[in-house]
């Protein structure tokens, strides 16, 4: 499942869910992203979606992502919309028969997100704001899995 | 026809949505239009990493807007 909040998230209630009633799914890997205040040179994060059109891309990857790790589900939660320091921004969840998958499928669909997912992130801090575009080490990290 | 801009680009422009009537016939012909209003948002729409989507499905080269609804320009993008 995937789904965009504009409202803080709690990951520990989320995977909680996530695991609930599994009975075949041996493994379950989760990343938490969160927003970081780089020793108060970032005072908050503003995520700007496409409504309509980034969930379908995510969810494409996310299929994706199934089939080529042999995935039993996919959780990914994603704010957008002003996000406090200290606050998560992302969860990735992905369960499997066992952990090399879930753990594998976990790092590729954090990776996509970073770097490809339809999202335009501005940090703002005491120096004014700034958009924030994909690193060398982000489009190194998605590089890994073509 | 709807035309969306995200990111930089709309702080760039001044503005994030905006209707035009009638629609620009070609992709082409709509960043033609927008670079005779704003030279820098032209430029920016033609920098590297800029996609177009066209009824949120992205396009690659040329295009033509008929019948399209909404076409949104989307800087390089960063999530998580």
């Amino acid at each position: 499942m995937i789904r965009l909040s504009t409202e803080p998230f709690e990951p520990g209630a989320e995977l909680t869910a996530f695991c609930a009633g599994r009975t075949e799914s041996g493994a379950v890997a989760s990343f938490v992203g969160i927003a970081r205040a780089d020793a108060g040179q970032t005072t908050a994060l503003e995520l700007e979606a496409y409504p309509g059109f980034t969930e379908v891309e995510i969810g494409r990857t996310a299929e994706t992502a199934s089939e080529r790790f042999s995935l039993h589900d996919v959780l990914i939660v994603h704010r957008h919309g002003q996000i406090a320091p200290g606050e998560p921004i992302v969860l990735v969840a992905t369960a499997a028969a066992h952990r090399r998958e879930a753990f594998e499928a976990c790092d590729y669909l954090m990776d996509y997100l970073k770097s490809r997912a339809p999202f335009w992130k501005k940090e703002h801090g005491p120096a004014g704001a700034r958009w924030v575009e994909p690193t060398a080490r982000d489009l190194d990290d998605i590089a890994r899995w073509d | 026809m709807r035309v969306l801009l995200f990111g930089r680009l709309g702080d760039l422009a001044g503005w994030r949505q905006r209707s035009f009537d009638p629609a620009p016939v070609s992709l082409a012909a709509l960043k033609a239009l927008l670079a005779g209003e704003d030279g820098a948002l032209g430029a920016a729409l033609r920098g590297p990493g800029v996609q177009a989507a066209v009824d949120k499905t992205i396009v690659r080269g040329e295009v033509a807007l008929a019948g399209a609804d909404e076409v949104a320009f989307l800087p390089p993008m960063s999530g998580g």
